[in-house]
């Protein structure tokens, strides 16, 4: 089977144009021995199947970093070469297209955001530009699938190009700009209004405004589309299964059995939240309370990514997370921890050193709350107010600034200054949101989920056995006299070892103050992540920097756990 | 000629790139970027507490740290 490559600086709408080509078989795929995922797909081309792959994007031939690797190593599987190159960065992208053309393989240029590149009063002499390259160039707009019809029809004319070759990196920029003078022409264009806006973006102070406004306008969204699925798509389902659950409590009868299918019974009836059961609340918490919020949380952060505006938000934020031992990078790997902590400890891999990883990972595992441990801050401080649930996001914000700055301190190493590339604002294609968010969900109810089950199983088959009642009764009294907490919360606190979220449903009955609920809350998000954060924690880590990771949890959380107390009772 | 690093530009300055000191490696990823010798920029945004810098070079911004900025060289126009 033919495989043909897509390859381009980042940015140039390059996934775009990918989702255009495809349908819905695509695959994200790990570079092997890399960290590195790109994605592959399927498509018939002129009734022939054949592979895509879209490269990360890279700037040049020459790499600088993981990805970039990556993107070159692509290129011996590739028998056609689909070039993309953004019309209004012309020269930029050349750099690429002039190395591409060296390789001695077919290729094709698809010359993106062209409409973009009219609109800046660009103009583009394609003729032109295909007789220097001697490669066929296809103008695209990948966003409105303009010209797209006529790069595929195109793609058997991507030939090898014959022009001589050039020596050395001095010789390829001279080149880049002999070409670049000849074919283009641009139209002298004043500062707009919207320039002044998008620079403002960027700025000291509008841009923190900015900043704030969107993570507003962001968390906003995750709450108004997570309700919207729970209240139109969970609930109606779940109220459904009440009925099969039911009978099947009535023909189980009491016994271990029942205690572990369905759980106990509240005031006679199944409590999704209550009850403890594999069938009803091990399905309701992962699937009623925290996937509809998942969805939600990818897909505005989808929609943040292809907006452009997250290099812009890492640029602002850079002065802070440098304080941390990170740089503005750093906002994503806690971006992606709201949602679920593993790929946020994952996002960390793209960060420069080993102290910046470390300290990311750990900031990620040990301050930032993902959706299960929201969804259980909400679920048990709901129904007092705000305050409460603004004191446990205040203090986990506190944590985080000050275990950074400890952890910069202390871990040896380097942080690297940022260099970001900053495209301009887009809108964000329908399609290629809808892609993204459905891989993310897809990754997360194939990985996550299945640990988010077992850890109610294993939580279950504990109780009933009476191994969680047992080590409860050792621990209790230093819960009570550190964090002030009854011992009948203490079950809690170490079911939290494995699912923080479960938590919710045996603190509720407990009839606890809300400053209490506040420090069982904080301290269960503090201390150990769950058990697939964990795992990953490992691998990532190493059994070392793990240990010296965990160590921190723990004191975070005793010491934290301990000044609310005084504070707070 | 005016010529310094680009770290001293002000907020609003524009200035031309006259080189590039440092590795090759450091000259190849600014390069890459576009920011080479003889491009216009304009400083867009200096960050505080020596934060980051925001140029726009061909249309473009780029961030840029202040280290880096340090060994750019640019004459800025009067």
């Amino acid at each position: 089977m033919k495989t043909i490559l897509l390859i381009g600086d980042p940015n140039v709408g390059k996934s775009v144009l990918f989702s255009r080509l495809m349908g819905v078989d695509v695959i994200a795929s790990n570079y092997p021995g890399t960290t590195v995922d790109y994605l592959k797909g399927r498509m018939n081309l002129h009734g022939e199947p054949v592979e895509i792959l879209d490269a990360p994007g890279t700037y040049s031939l020459e790499a600088t970093n993981k990805a970039e690797e990556v993107a070159v190593s692509l290129l011996d599987q590739a028998d056609v070469i689909v070039n993309v190159v953004d019309a209004t960065s012309l020269e930029r992208c050349l750099l690429l297209t002039v190395e591409l053309l060296e390789k001695r393989k077919p290729v094709i240029v698809a010359l993106n955001m062209w409409d973009e590149a009219q609109h800046l009063g660009i103009h583009i002499d394609v003729r032109e530009l295909e007789n220097i390259l001697q490669v066929p160039v296809v103008p695209t707009v990948a966003i409105t699938a303009e010209g797209i019809k006529e790069l595929v029809r195109r793609l058997d004319e991507a030939r090898i190009s014959e022009r001589p070759r050039l020596e050395g990196e001095d010789q390829v920029w001279t080149e880049v700009g002999h070409i670049v003078r000849k074919v283009q022409s641009v139209a002298h264009r004043h500062h707009s209004v919207w320039d002044r806006l998008s620079d403002a973006t960027v700025q000291s102070g509008t841009g923190w405004l900015t900043a704030l406004g969107v993570l507003f306008a962001l968390f906003w969204l995750v709450r108004l589309v997570g309700e919207g699925i729970i209240r139109y798509g969970v609930e109606p389902v779940f109220d459904l299964y009440r009925l099969p659950v039911a009978a099947l409590s009535g023909w189980l009868g009491p016994g271990f059995l029942h205690d572990v299918l369905v759980g106990t019974l509240i005031n006679g009836k199944v409590d999704y939240v209550q009850s403890m059961g594999i069938l009803t609340t091990g399905l309701f918490v992962p699937f009623g309370m925290v996937l509809p919020y998942i969805i939600a949380f990818y897909l505005a952060l989808a929609l943040l990514e292809d907006s452009g505006y997250l290099p812009r938000l890492a640029t602002v934020t850079d002065n802070v997370f440098h304080k941390l031992g990170l740089h503005g990078h750093g906002i994503i790997p806690v971006l992606l921890g709201l949602g679920c902590n593993v790929p946020g400890v994952l996002a960390a891999r793209t960060l420069e050193t080993r102290k910046q990883r470390f300290i990311a990972a750990t900031l990620v595992s040990v301050t930032v709350p993902c959706m299960a441990q929201s969804a259980m801050i909400f679920g048990v401080l709901g129904h007092y107010g705000a305050r409460y649930i603004l004191l446990v996001y205040g203090t986990l914000s506190a944590v985080f600034i000050l275990l950074g700055l400890v952890l910069n301190k202390t871990a040896h190493g380097e942080c690297p200054e940022l260099f970001l590339d900053i495209p301009p604002y887009r809108r964000p294609s329908l399609l290629a949101v809808t892609k993204k968010t459905w891989m993310r969900v897809r990754w997360f109810v194939a990985e996550a989920v299945p640990f988010l089950f077992l850890g109610v199983v294993v939580v279950n088959i504990l109780n009933a056995l009476g191994i969680i009642e047992h080590l409860a009764r050792h621990v209790a009294p230093f819960m009570q006299c550190w964090f002030g907490l009854p011992g009948a919360a203490v079950p809690a606190l170490l079911a939290g070892f494995l699912r923080k979220d479960l938590a919710v449903g045996m603190l509720v009955p407990l009839a606890l103050s809300p400053a209490q609920l506040t420090i069982a809350v904080t301290v269960l998000t503090l201390y150990f992540p769950c058990v697939a954060a964990f795992a990953i924690l490992l691998k990532e880590l190493g059994v070392k920097d793990m240990l010296k990771a965990a160590l921190a949890m723990i004191l975070t959380a005793l010491l934290v756990g301990g000044i609310l107390r005084l504070v707070l009772m | 000629m005016n010529e310094q690093s680009l770290a001293l530009l002000k907020q609003g300055d524009t200035a031309t790139i006259i080189a590039l000191h440092g590795g090759c490696g450091f000259q190849h990823r600014v390069r890459s970027v576009g920011l080479k010798e003889g491009k216009l920029l304009r400083m867009v945004a200096k960050h505080h507490f020596a934060g980051p810098l925001v140029v726009e070079v061909e249309r473009r911004h780029i961030t840029i740290g202040r280290g880096m900025a340090q060994k750019i060289i640019v004459a800025r126009a009067l």
